[in-house]
Parts: C-alpha cells; structure tokens; sequence
C-alpha cells in the first residue's frame, strides 16, 4: 500500500468517522458517497458523523493461516462488530484470551497498530476492538 | 434471445500441475473442448476468459488474447474477453459467452477459465484470495477469505445449532465423489474424524473444510441450440443463466446466514428454466468452505433454511441421496483453481446430462445446477443445463 492511499483513509480508520445521510437518517461505516436507500436523493445530503465505537459481537473467527503481514499476530480473533451507531464493520478483538470472544459481547474500539512495517515502510494504525467493561451500577 | 447449447466440453487434471503453466493448462482444456465438439477451431468467432488473478499469481494480465494465440487461433483475429469476478470467474464468463450466443451476436463461442495458483507462498496465497474481499474495509485489519466463512459458520452454528460433525460431512461426501472422478485433484475417501482432528485453518473451519488451491483450466463450447445438433446428437440446453451481486464486503450484508445474491439468482434461474427446485437432479455448488455447501443447498431451495447441516449428515446429499450434491467431488476435492471452477462445474453437469459420467453417474438426470459464487457472496451465478432433447 502507498502512503497517499493510506494518508486518505486516516479519518475513518483513526477517528470512526462514518456518514449519515440527510434525507433518512441512515448511518454507514465506512462512510458512502450515496446512500443505498435514497440514491440520488441523498446528493449533497451525506454528512460526516462520528461513532461511538461501543457495541456488539455478530461473530467471529480465529485466524490461524494469516495474510501477508500478520504472520507473527496468529492465532487472533476476528469479528463482525455491530456498532450501537447501526452500522456493521470488521475489526481484530484483542487485549482478551480468545476463549473470552463470544457471540453477543459487548466490545469498544481502542486505537492500536495495524500492521508492523509496509513495503513502504509506514507502520499502519486504525481500530481494534477490546471486550468493554462491566457497567458499575 | 434464441435458445443456446453446449456442444463441447475439456478440462486438465486439477491439482499441483507443476510442469505446466497458464498458458499449457488453458490450452490443453480448450483443445480437448474443441475435439469434443467435433470443431476444426477455427469456427470459433469469440472466446470468453475467466481467471481471477492470473497478474497477482503469474505476473500476466491481457490474458484472453494470450489464450487464443496459444490456442493457434491469432490468425482468425476473434475478439477475446477476460472475465473477472472472484472465484466465480469462470461462470460469469460462461453467461458472457452464453448471451453473446442468445442475442444473435456470436455464433460459436469457447468459454474457459484458468487459474495457476501454486507458484506462489502459502501467505502469498492468502493475500491473493482476500483480494475478491474488500481490500480497505476487511483485509486491511487482518481478515482471510477463511475467516470470513469462519464468521459465517460459526454464525450458523450459533442461530440454526449447525454442528461441527455436519460441516464435517459436506468435505467427507465430496471426498467419497472424487474418488470416482478421474480429474479430481483428491482421489481418497476422508473419516470424520480427519476433518475434525486436522489443523485449525480459521475457527472453526479446519484445513479439511477447505478447497485446496490449485492449478487447473476448463472450456466449454457454446452455439445456438438450432445448430448444435449439426455437432452432437446431444445437445445441453442452457434452460437458465442468471447473475446477481451484493455488498462486497461481508459485514455490510443483510444477514451472513444467508446469501441473498445466491436466492436471487436462483429464484429467477428456476423462473426463466420454468421449473422449482424439485425438478433438480443433481447440483455442483460453491464449497470453497464447507459452511459455502451447506448454506447454498438452503439458498437454492434444496433444503430448509437452517437445515443444510442436517441434510449434509443424513446423506440426503450424497451420490445416491434425494438430491446429489457436488458429484465432481466438489470444489473441495476435485481442487479449486478460482477462474477454472466455474467452468468445471459446468462440464460436470453436462457429463451427468449425457451419462458419461462413469462411477458418478447420477440416473435419468434431466435437469442439473450449477451455483457459483465470487468472494463471500458479492457475486452469484446459478446455471441450469437441461439434458435429454
């Protein structure tokens, strides 16, 4: 990956920044030029909205035949992580032991290094996710 | 649109080729297609290419002219098209070439698919196969393809009680069908327990669950059903060929229980061939991943949703079962080489049709599906061949 590619995608992955249209009210992440519901009636309506970065695990896998690059991380969890926001994104679990990653628990993103050192040599970072504390009540 | 036929059919072996490259592999389906057709070659007037990602494996893009160069066919100068959609590739370009042939367009078109996968590592590999995910959004922060399918099944396994065993049963029956397919890259039958005890590849998916990366090309021939029988006295008719796409990324679906771009196409496929699901005798389906088996029988209407798994385990799926799935042995043992697949399942349904399918053959099959599908269900394909005319 070059760095331009990676500098233009900094926001969303460093900030949870994702859309919300103006027309429905929908939220995605990462954020869309269009909304999939109102199409063309959401032109000049899409405004940036930042996530809160709680919510909940939909599934999960543990990886252990890595891709380039995170060879030295396995096994580690990944996740499909339901943001109380609306949107649905993926994103490593970390900071538990992976008997820990269930179906229904409740997580929050930390911000966290990606992948060591690129053919370009920038190290990347963005969101992970970490199981979310007991409420104190 | 006029009716149109598969007259030829030619594949390699599939499985770690070694001595041969792209160019050898493609070549040697497309010729043997040419002589099962009963073709000189050069009455071929368009040639379709499906291969995923000859650049990232190989270093070779601009591929569809390659192919019909080596093919000996540069002098007849044909237009020639490379198809690229994931590991379902090779039957997109099939439909290409089918409606090239329907609309009047074409007269005699070839439609192969090639991938050569094994020149490259193990974590090379990975990264090329996550490549038909979304690049930004899921392989950047570390997902395999695996994974995603780890997602899925565990997700199964979760809302439906899918078990472990169930996924098992999908990769031990399409075992016992390589056996009996002389180009099927596995040709041994699996326990069980080989399944469940091999190592962890993305939980809780094991290296048996999924279809092993390999060398492979396919080609079939296509003309219009009115000329066909001046080539076969029996001619397959393409009774359906119908596409649908989704989000490319798994985590923006509906519902990762389900594919819907697989129920759409198939909906519309049983719609245009005018028959339902009952009327199947046999399917190839995309089990890239066993999960893939199981929720393709459900998305195709050949088992309840959620019941997949039960179906896979009771053998109602088998050879002999009420409805024979992956009779090739299936992606997973007959190999997956992406772009060759969908070309591959194709030709396996017409051996059925034809009844020269030898230890495999299912009886009296008239109707026979293929369901393809590119990354975790972006792209989806269901093809019905009709047999008997």
């Amino acid at each position: 990956m070059t760095v331009p590619r990676f500098w233009r995608e900094i926001p969303q992955r460093y900030n949870l920044i994702g859309s919300k249209c103006g027309s429905c009210g929908t939220v995605d992440f990462p954020p869309r030029t269009i909304c999939p519901h109102c199409r063309r009636k959401s032109i000049g309506k899409m405004e940036d909205i930042k996530l809160s970065g709680k919510g909940e695990i939909v599934s999960y896998s543990i990886v252990r035949e890595a891709p380039e690059g995170f060879e030295i991380q396995v096994p580690y969890a990944m996740a499909l992580i339901k943001l109380d926001d609306g949107p649905t994104l993926t994103a490593q679990i970390v900071d538990c032991e992976l008997e820990e990653v269930k179906i229904g628990a409740r997580v929050e993103a930390v911000f966290r290094r990606i992948q060591e050192e690129s053919k370009s040599g920038v190290i990347y970072y963005g969101y992970k996710f970490q199981l979310a504390m007991p409420q104190v009540k | 649109m006029r009716d149109v036929a598969v007259i030829g059919v030619g594949m390699t072996k599939f499985g770690e080729l070694w001595e041969q490259s792209l160019r050898d592999l493609i070549t040697e389906a497309g010729m043997k297609a040419i002589a099962d057709a009963n073709l000189s070659g050069s009455d071929i007037d368009g040639a379709y290419v499906g291969t995923m990602s000859a650049g990232k494996f190989v270093g070779q893009e601009h591929i569809a002219p390659l192919v019909v160069d080596m093919a000996g066919l540069s002098n007849t100068h044909i237009p020639a098209v490379r198809v690229e959609a994931g590991d379902a590739s090779g039957s997109v370009a099939f439909r290409e070439a089918y409606l090239a042939v329907a609309s009047g367009a074409h007269e005699l078109v070839i439609a192969g698919g090639v991938e050569k996968m094994t020149d490259v590592s193990s974590s090379q590999m990975v990264n090329i196969q996550s490549t038909s995910c979304d690049q930004e959004w899921e392989a950047f922060f570390g997902a395999s393809m695996s994974s995603l399918y780890g997602m899925m099944a565990r997700a199964h396994m979760h809302r439906y009680g899918t078990t472990r065993e169930q996924l098992a049963a999908v990769a031990v029956k399409n075992h016992a069908n390589g056996v009996l397919n002389p180009n099927a890259r596995f040709k041994f039958p699996i326990k069980p327990e080989d399944v469940l005890k091999a190592g962890m590849v993305a939980d809780p998916l094991t290296t048996y669950d999924c279809a092993p990366a390999s060398d492979g090309a396919a080609a079939v021939i296509l003309c219009s059903m009115e000329r066909a029988r001046k080539f076969t006295d029996k001619p397959i008719r393409i009774a359906a060929s119908v596409q649908a796409s989704d989000t490319i990324a798994l985590h923006d679906r509906r519902d990762i229980c389900t594919m819907d771009s697989v129920v759409l196409a198939a909906k519309k496929a049983y719609a245009q061939a005018g028959i339902t699901a009952e009327k199947v005798n046999l399917a190839e389906v995309h089990d890239a991943y066993t999960i893939g088996e199981i929720m393709a029988i459900e998305d195709l209407g050949f088992a309840e949703k959620g019941k997949g798994g039960i179906a896979a385990a009771s053998g109602e799926t088998a050879l002999t079962g009420r409805i024979p799935i992956n009779t090739s042995g299936g992606m997973k043992a007959r190999g997956h080489p992406l772009g060759a697949t969908g070309i591959a399942q194709i030709i396996e349904i017409v051996d059925q049709l034809k009844g020269r399918a030898g230890g495999r053959q299912v009886k009296d099959a008239k109707f026979g599906l293929a369901q393809s599908v590119g990354g975790t269900g972006a792209t989806a394909v269901v093809n019905i061949l009709e047999g008997g005319l």
